[in-house]
């Protein structure tokens, strides 16, 4: 029999669901007015009659002081409905949850679903783009109109075990690449010549897991074929781009507080005595454009598991977020079919990250928003870890004779070609064809890892320890076993349901599994303990010293491979890559004197207004660390510059987390920009109190299609700040990770993101009680600006925000930049400082501007002694130009001169004051009063006016 | 004196019992963290305890509802050795998701409200991540000892405080059992989000049983234990308190088991 069990919420209680979905729709341009009711509800199978149901319903699965049910035998008349269910196999962890505590009751339960169901009164012929655009994800989801077509819940069907080989001995090229697209392996022809080259030698035809195997190891996600790669570009060769910029300033600068760089799932770093840190930052774009909740759920429960799996396992402390979305307001119209509505995205990450980060219990502290119409197509994900482990724990070594462990959740179809999907361009089709490729989380099974893990670790229990991330077991235990060799019995990986071939096992990526190498005499205790926490752990095979890799299903061979053909047999990528200066082009400045206008438009631009909205829905707090909060001031509601947590329980030695990214500038002139979000990022720890000399940074680089020799030559360009900057501001990169061909092909062209480089730091702080925030403290204390003001207006917000372009990209003083970091450090050791603000996006303007809504005094400064380089200079450039390395500082009136003497070597320049709130012209808020050079006054505005437009645009219901 | 032992139960997606257990030690007791899957093999060690804490998170996910779960778990394998447990003298202490399991238990209220409570989704239809004010009403429980107002944060989706029969909470009110509640600058207890960041009938943020040894409360007392926990604590300048408002719910028990 199978039952569907209804529920609503009880009469006066509110349907938030079903409003939020209302109010979707006629945000998504459905027409309207729409009406939905929405229920939740289970389809439960088994030998249990409809009075059980009901009793089991009342025990444990509504909340009888708010919900009503009804149960009605599937098939029954439900017109005027749409149902939404998990397509079979999708992993269903409540109606799991559901199906075990009914039947540990005693009912005759068999299967259980989760199902919705929606009472809909709106415009018929808009319907359909209702179901499609906010009731169901196609790519996991059913939607069903009416009454449900079927009598009972299918389970997916059993496997009929064949071995299947590929033939391409001999063939030509076309049918080398039509097997590559084919079998969706995105391998270049050149990579399948090899393969071919390799089984010719052989004497025998590649099995479909050899050649998915290849496939996995050697695709741009896993590989970074490109930025490792050999590279032609302005008449000398570069081996590998990595290697001669990024890893090399790390080498140069040889700092003897890193543990681990480049080597593991995360950099690690020293944190004191007994501790180290680790961090990762991952990008997951492609399946956060096809389903954002989804993409951004499992983006974080991967970065989680990089940090999980670093070393022996280390233990998250604390996540962050960084998107990159087109404008949420942008007109539905505008959006290409296959696109998801930018507001419909960014609800959707946030969802994802909120409810994974929650979950697991680890707090996401810092973030950022970067919105730019190049992000329509090719939304940006970036989720982090920070991790703390014992000293000593960084090391890990597999051994010969190591049992191969699967630890946590079960393999599903879910998750397939992901790493090879992620490798690919995105189209109008990559919605139905890639389905596939979003996984699907599930926190609470990862949090149970994350308590095993931990454990076991300090148990001594294994020896090495890697997730499983975009290539599955493939890639977890292709790399484990590098060096030696690895033998699997795929057969035994437990499965979420039957029907799975030994290939989908080998390389799905559903989520929440990890690999252990562990000494035979140790795996009885892992198992007892896994068993005492109800987590899953299945002996796969060995570790072997043979130099091969081979895979077994039901003792039959599927696969065999030499782990240095599969390492090292990929031809090296040779890639052309040019660069041209975009021409100089003045910025045509405006005509006004007069700036509040322009003032409180810049406030209202995604990229700075308030983030309250998606911060107050993450458990920042989480773990009791967080001691400088992502929203400080007056009223908790201020943007601060870095989050400051404290790792080690008892000790007020901190890390404080920041991150430097700006689209904009990447498309003038990506050396420049690169540069700049170094400088942001090192700004931001700065700011709070972190010692610059004790800060690690994380690359990130996400790009269009690097075989355009231009886009190359952008990404090269970068790169080669990334060196020049780290080396001169002694700020070493410990890891990194990089998304290229973030395209999306329709009608023929090709919509490419711009060059986006996102800068992630970790700053550790002496001592958290020095720490300071950026919002104004006390009416009467002195404001300075520190460092050089420039006529550097390229890329700025205010150019964006305006529509004018042209002007010079900033520039780092790569001699001044550190000096400037270290004299800011000092002062706020010395306690000589109250309240400190880096200046970015929109310049001095939006800076004091935030200062003052943050801390709801006012202020009143002059421009007259803008510190400034000696070009001749307007207001306009004053306020709104975006020169790095810059800070607005308040200080006490008796700590003026002891500040005003220790940072006399440096541009400095005293503004003007903070001022009190009421009194001035009678007006109940404070003021922030701008005077230009000549006295007259160029911005003038409350305070409360100021903050209004800023938390404006993402005050979301 | 004698060091109070407390027990910190941890199930499947508890995640915070690391800071709880840190805060009873703060405040004095020697804590232990159990696995709930522990306890049920071993129901008679809960003799040794004489404190029982249920931490926040998502235990088991919070399928089926926030604490569902862990709620049926408890009554159907540990109902009577909890009964025992408190019948002694024992203290049980429920933040947030420990809340709502306790109250899904049946735990709490009782007493003068016979009906069965509920957390409920709060009014913002959100999870929200805040810091608030609480006005205290101590007399009925000994986590709740001084009027002096407290400031500690929320972080939940489902807060909102409903009695079946809504005189039961008047009822409540009446008998005391209403020790904490969500309040405005001014001290008094508000309706006005996001002072009442839920919607909590009667401004309800924590209640006890009867006796007042059984208490739960939507905030976080073990995240406000030291100053620096504070979102403002970098305006006060120099002279920061030695410790933080939640560690006097923890110091509150503590005190009064050493009588």
């Amino acid at each position: 029999m199978l039952w569907h069990l209804q529920i609503k919420p009880a009469p006066g209680q509110a349907d938030h669901v079903g409003e939020r979905l209302a109010v979707e729709a006629a945000e998504l341009g459905l027409g309207g007015p729409w009406s939905i009711q929405a229920s939740r509800g289970f389809l439960v199978e088994g030998e249990i009659s409809q009075a059980e149901l009901e009793r089991a319903a009342r025990e444990v699965l509504i909340d009888p002081v708010v919900e009503v049910a009804s149960i009605r035998p599937v098939g029954s008349r439900a017109d005027g409905v749409v149902h939404v269910l998990p397509r079979p196999g999708v992993t269903d962890p409540e109606a799991e949850s559901a199906r075990a505590l009914l039947t540990d009751l005693g009912y005759a339960v068999a299967n259980v679903r989760t199902i919705r169901t929606y009472r809909i009164e709106g415009p018929a012929k808009t319907l359909s783009r209702l179901i499609q655009r906010v009731l169901a994800n196609d790519a996991v989801e059913q939607a069903v109109l009416g009454e449900l077509p079927f009598d009972r819940l299918g389970q997916g069907q059993v496997y009929h075990f064949h071995r299947v080989e590929v033939p391409i001995r001999g063939l030509g090229d076309d049918a080398l690449v039509q097997i590559s697209k084919s079998g969706q392996l995105s391998l270049s022809l050149a990579e399948m010549r090899a393969i071919e080259a390799h089984f010719l030698e052989l004497g025998r035809e590649p099995t479909d897991c050899e050649l998915e195997t290849l496939a996995q190891t050697w695709s741009e996600h896993c590989s970074h074929k490109t930025l490792k790669g050999r590279i032609a570009f302005q008449g000398r060769t570069i081996d590998n781009l990595l290697n001669e910029t990024i890893f090399r300033a790390t080498r140069e600068l040889a700092c003897d507080w890193l543990v681990s760089v480049f080597s593991d799932n995360a950099g690690v770093i020293r944190f004191d005595d007994e501790h180290d840190v680790c961090f990762k930052v991952e990008t997951h774009n492609h399946p956060s454009a096809i389903d954002p909740y989804g993409g951004s759920n499992t983006g974080l429960g991967g970065v989680i598991r990089d940090a999980l799996g670093t070393g022996l396992g280390a233990k998250p402390i604390c996540n962050t977020d960084v998107f990159c979305v087109a404008a949420p307001d942008l007109d539905p119209d505008r959006v290409p079919p296959g696109v998801l509505h930018p507001k419909r995205v960014l609800k959707g990450v946030v969802a994802g990250v909120r409810d994974y980060g929650n979950r697991m219990g680890i707090p996401t502290v810092n973030g950022a928003l970067a919105v730019d119409p190049g992000y329509l197509a090719n939304p940006l994900v970036f989720c982090g870890t920070v991790g703390v482990l014992p000293r000593g724990k960084a090391a890990k070594h597999v051994e010969a004779g190591d049992r191969i462990i699967a630890l946590g959740g079960r393999t599903g179809r879910d998750g397939i070609h992901g790493a090879t999907f992620s490798s690919a361009e995105l189209t109008a089709q990559s919605e139905s064809l890639s389905g596939g490729a979003v996984q699907i989380g599930n926190a609470i099974t990862e949090k149970m890892v994350l308590d095993v893990i931990l454990q076991a670790r300090d148990q001594g229990l294994f020896h090495a320890i890697t997730d499983c991330g975009a290539g599955g077991f493939s890639s977890a235990v292709g790399e484990m076993g590098a060096a030696l060799g690895a033998e699997v019995e795929l057969s035994r990986a437990p499965l979420k349901y039957p029907g799975l071939s030994y290939t989908e096992i080998w390389i799905s990526e559903a989520q929440e599994r990890m690999v252990l190498a562990v000494p035979p005499d140790k795996w009885p205790a892992l198992e007892a303990l896994c068993r005492s926490e109800g987590v899953e752990a299945t002996d796969l095979g060995e570790f072997v010293d043979s130099g091969r890799l081979i895979l077994r299903y039901r003792g039959e061979r599927v696969a065999e491979l030499s782990m240095e053909f599969l390492h090292d047999g990929r031809p090296t990528v040779v890639r052309a890559a040019t660069w041209t200066p975009a021409p100089d082009r003045p910025l045509e400045a405006p005509d006004r004197r007069e700036f509040t206008g322009d003032l409180i438009r810049l406030l209202q631009h995604g990229d700075v207004c308030s983030k309250e909205w998606i911060v107050r829905q993450y458990d920042h707090e989480v773990q009791a660390r967080t001691v400088i909060k992502p929203m400080v001031g007056a009223g908790d509601d201020g943007p601060g510059d870095a989050a400051v947590v404290l790792p080690v329980r008892g000790s007020t030695r901190g890390l404080a987390v920041a991150c430097g990214i700006n689209p904009r500038w990447g498309r003038l002139d990506p050396y420049a920009m690169a540069a700049c979000v170094v400088d942001e990022a090192v700004r931001n720890c700065t700011a709070v109190g972190a010692d610059p000399e004790r800060i690690a940074i994380l690359d990130n680089f996400c790009w269009g299609n690097t075989e355009r020799p231009e886009t190359l030559g952008a990404l090269v360009r970068a790169a080669q700040a990334c060196h020049d900057v780290s080396l001169a501001y002694r700020t070493p990169f410990i890891s990194g990770k990089d998304s290229l061909n973030n395209e999306f092909v329709h009608d023929g062209r090709s919509l490419a993101i711009p060059p986006t480089l996102l800068i992630s730091a970790i700053g550790i702080v002496p001592d958290v009680r020095s720490c300071v925030t950026m919002d104004l403290k006390e009416a009467g204390n002195r404001l300075y600006l520190l460092g050089m003001t420039r006529h550097e207006l390229g890329g700025s917000l205010w150019s964006e925000v305006h529509g004018r372009p042209g002007g010079r990209v900033p520039r780092v003083d790569l001699a001044q930049a550190p000096r400037l970091f270290g004299a800011v450090h000092q002062a706020i050791g010395r306690g000589l400082i109250r309240s400190c603000h880096d200046l970015s996006e929109g310049g001095l303007a939006v800076a004091l501007a935030e200062m003052a809504l943050a801390g709801g005094l006012g202020a009143r400064v002059t421009l007259a002694d803008v510190p400034h380089d000696p070009d001749e200079m307007d207001d306009f450039v004053r306020l709104f130009a975006e020169s790095p390395t810059r800070f607005l500082l308040e200080a006490r009136p008796e700590a003026g001169a002891e500040l005003e003497a220790h940072l006399g070597g440096f541009p400095l320049g005293r503004l003007g004051e903070v001022t009190a709130g009421n009194g001035e012209r009678g007006q109940p808020s404070p003021r922030l009063i701008i005077q230009g050079i000549d006295g007259r006054v160029v911005v003038d505005a409350a305070v409360d006016e100021l903050k209004a437009a800023w938390q404006g645009p993402l005050r979301w219901p | 004196m004698t060091r109070p032992h407390a027990i910190v139960l941890r199930a499947p997606g508890t995640n915070c019992d690391e800071e709880t257990a840190a805060a009873w030690e703060r405040a004095g007791a020697v804590a232990e963290t159990w696995h709930v899957g522990r306890l049920i093999e071993a129901p008679q060690e809960l003799d040794r305890f004489q404190i029982l804490t249920i931490p926040g998170g998502f235990s088991y996910g919070d399928d089926l509802g926030a604490g569902r779960i862990l709620a049926v778990r408890l009554g159907t394998a540990l109902g009577e050795a909890l009964r025992r447990f408190h019948d002694r003298g024992g203290l049980i202490l429920g933040i947030c998701n420990g809340f709502q399991v306790l109250v899904r238990s049946g735990l709490l209220p009782g007493g003068a409200a016979p009906g069965p409570a509920t957390l409920a989704r709060n009014e913002s239809g959100r999870f929200e991540a805040r810091w608030i004010r609480l006005a205290p009403r101590p007399g009925r429980s000994p986590f709740v000892v001084s009027e002096d107002s407290i400031e500690l944060p929320v972080a939940h989706g489902e807060g909102r405080f409903i009695t079946a029969d809504v005189t039961d909470l008047d009822r409540l009110q009446a008998a005391g059992q209403v020790v904490l509640a969500y309040s405005d600058d001014e001290g008094r207890p508000t309706q006005a989000y996001p002072a009442n960041p839920n919607g909590s009938a009667g401004a309800v943020a924590g209640v006890c049983d009867p006796t007042g040894r059984i208490f739960g409360l939507m905030p976080h007392p073990e995240r406000f234990i030291d100053p620096w926990h504070h979102p403002r604590w970098t305006r006060r300048g120099t002279g920061l308190a030695p410790g933080g408002d939640g560690l006097r719910i923890f110091a509150g028990a503590v005190q009064f088991l050493a009588g």
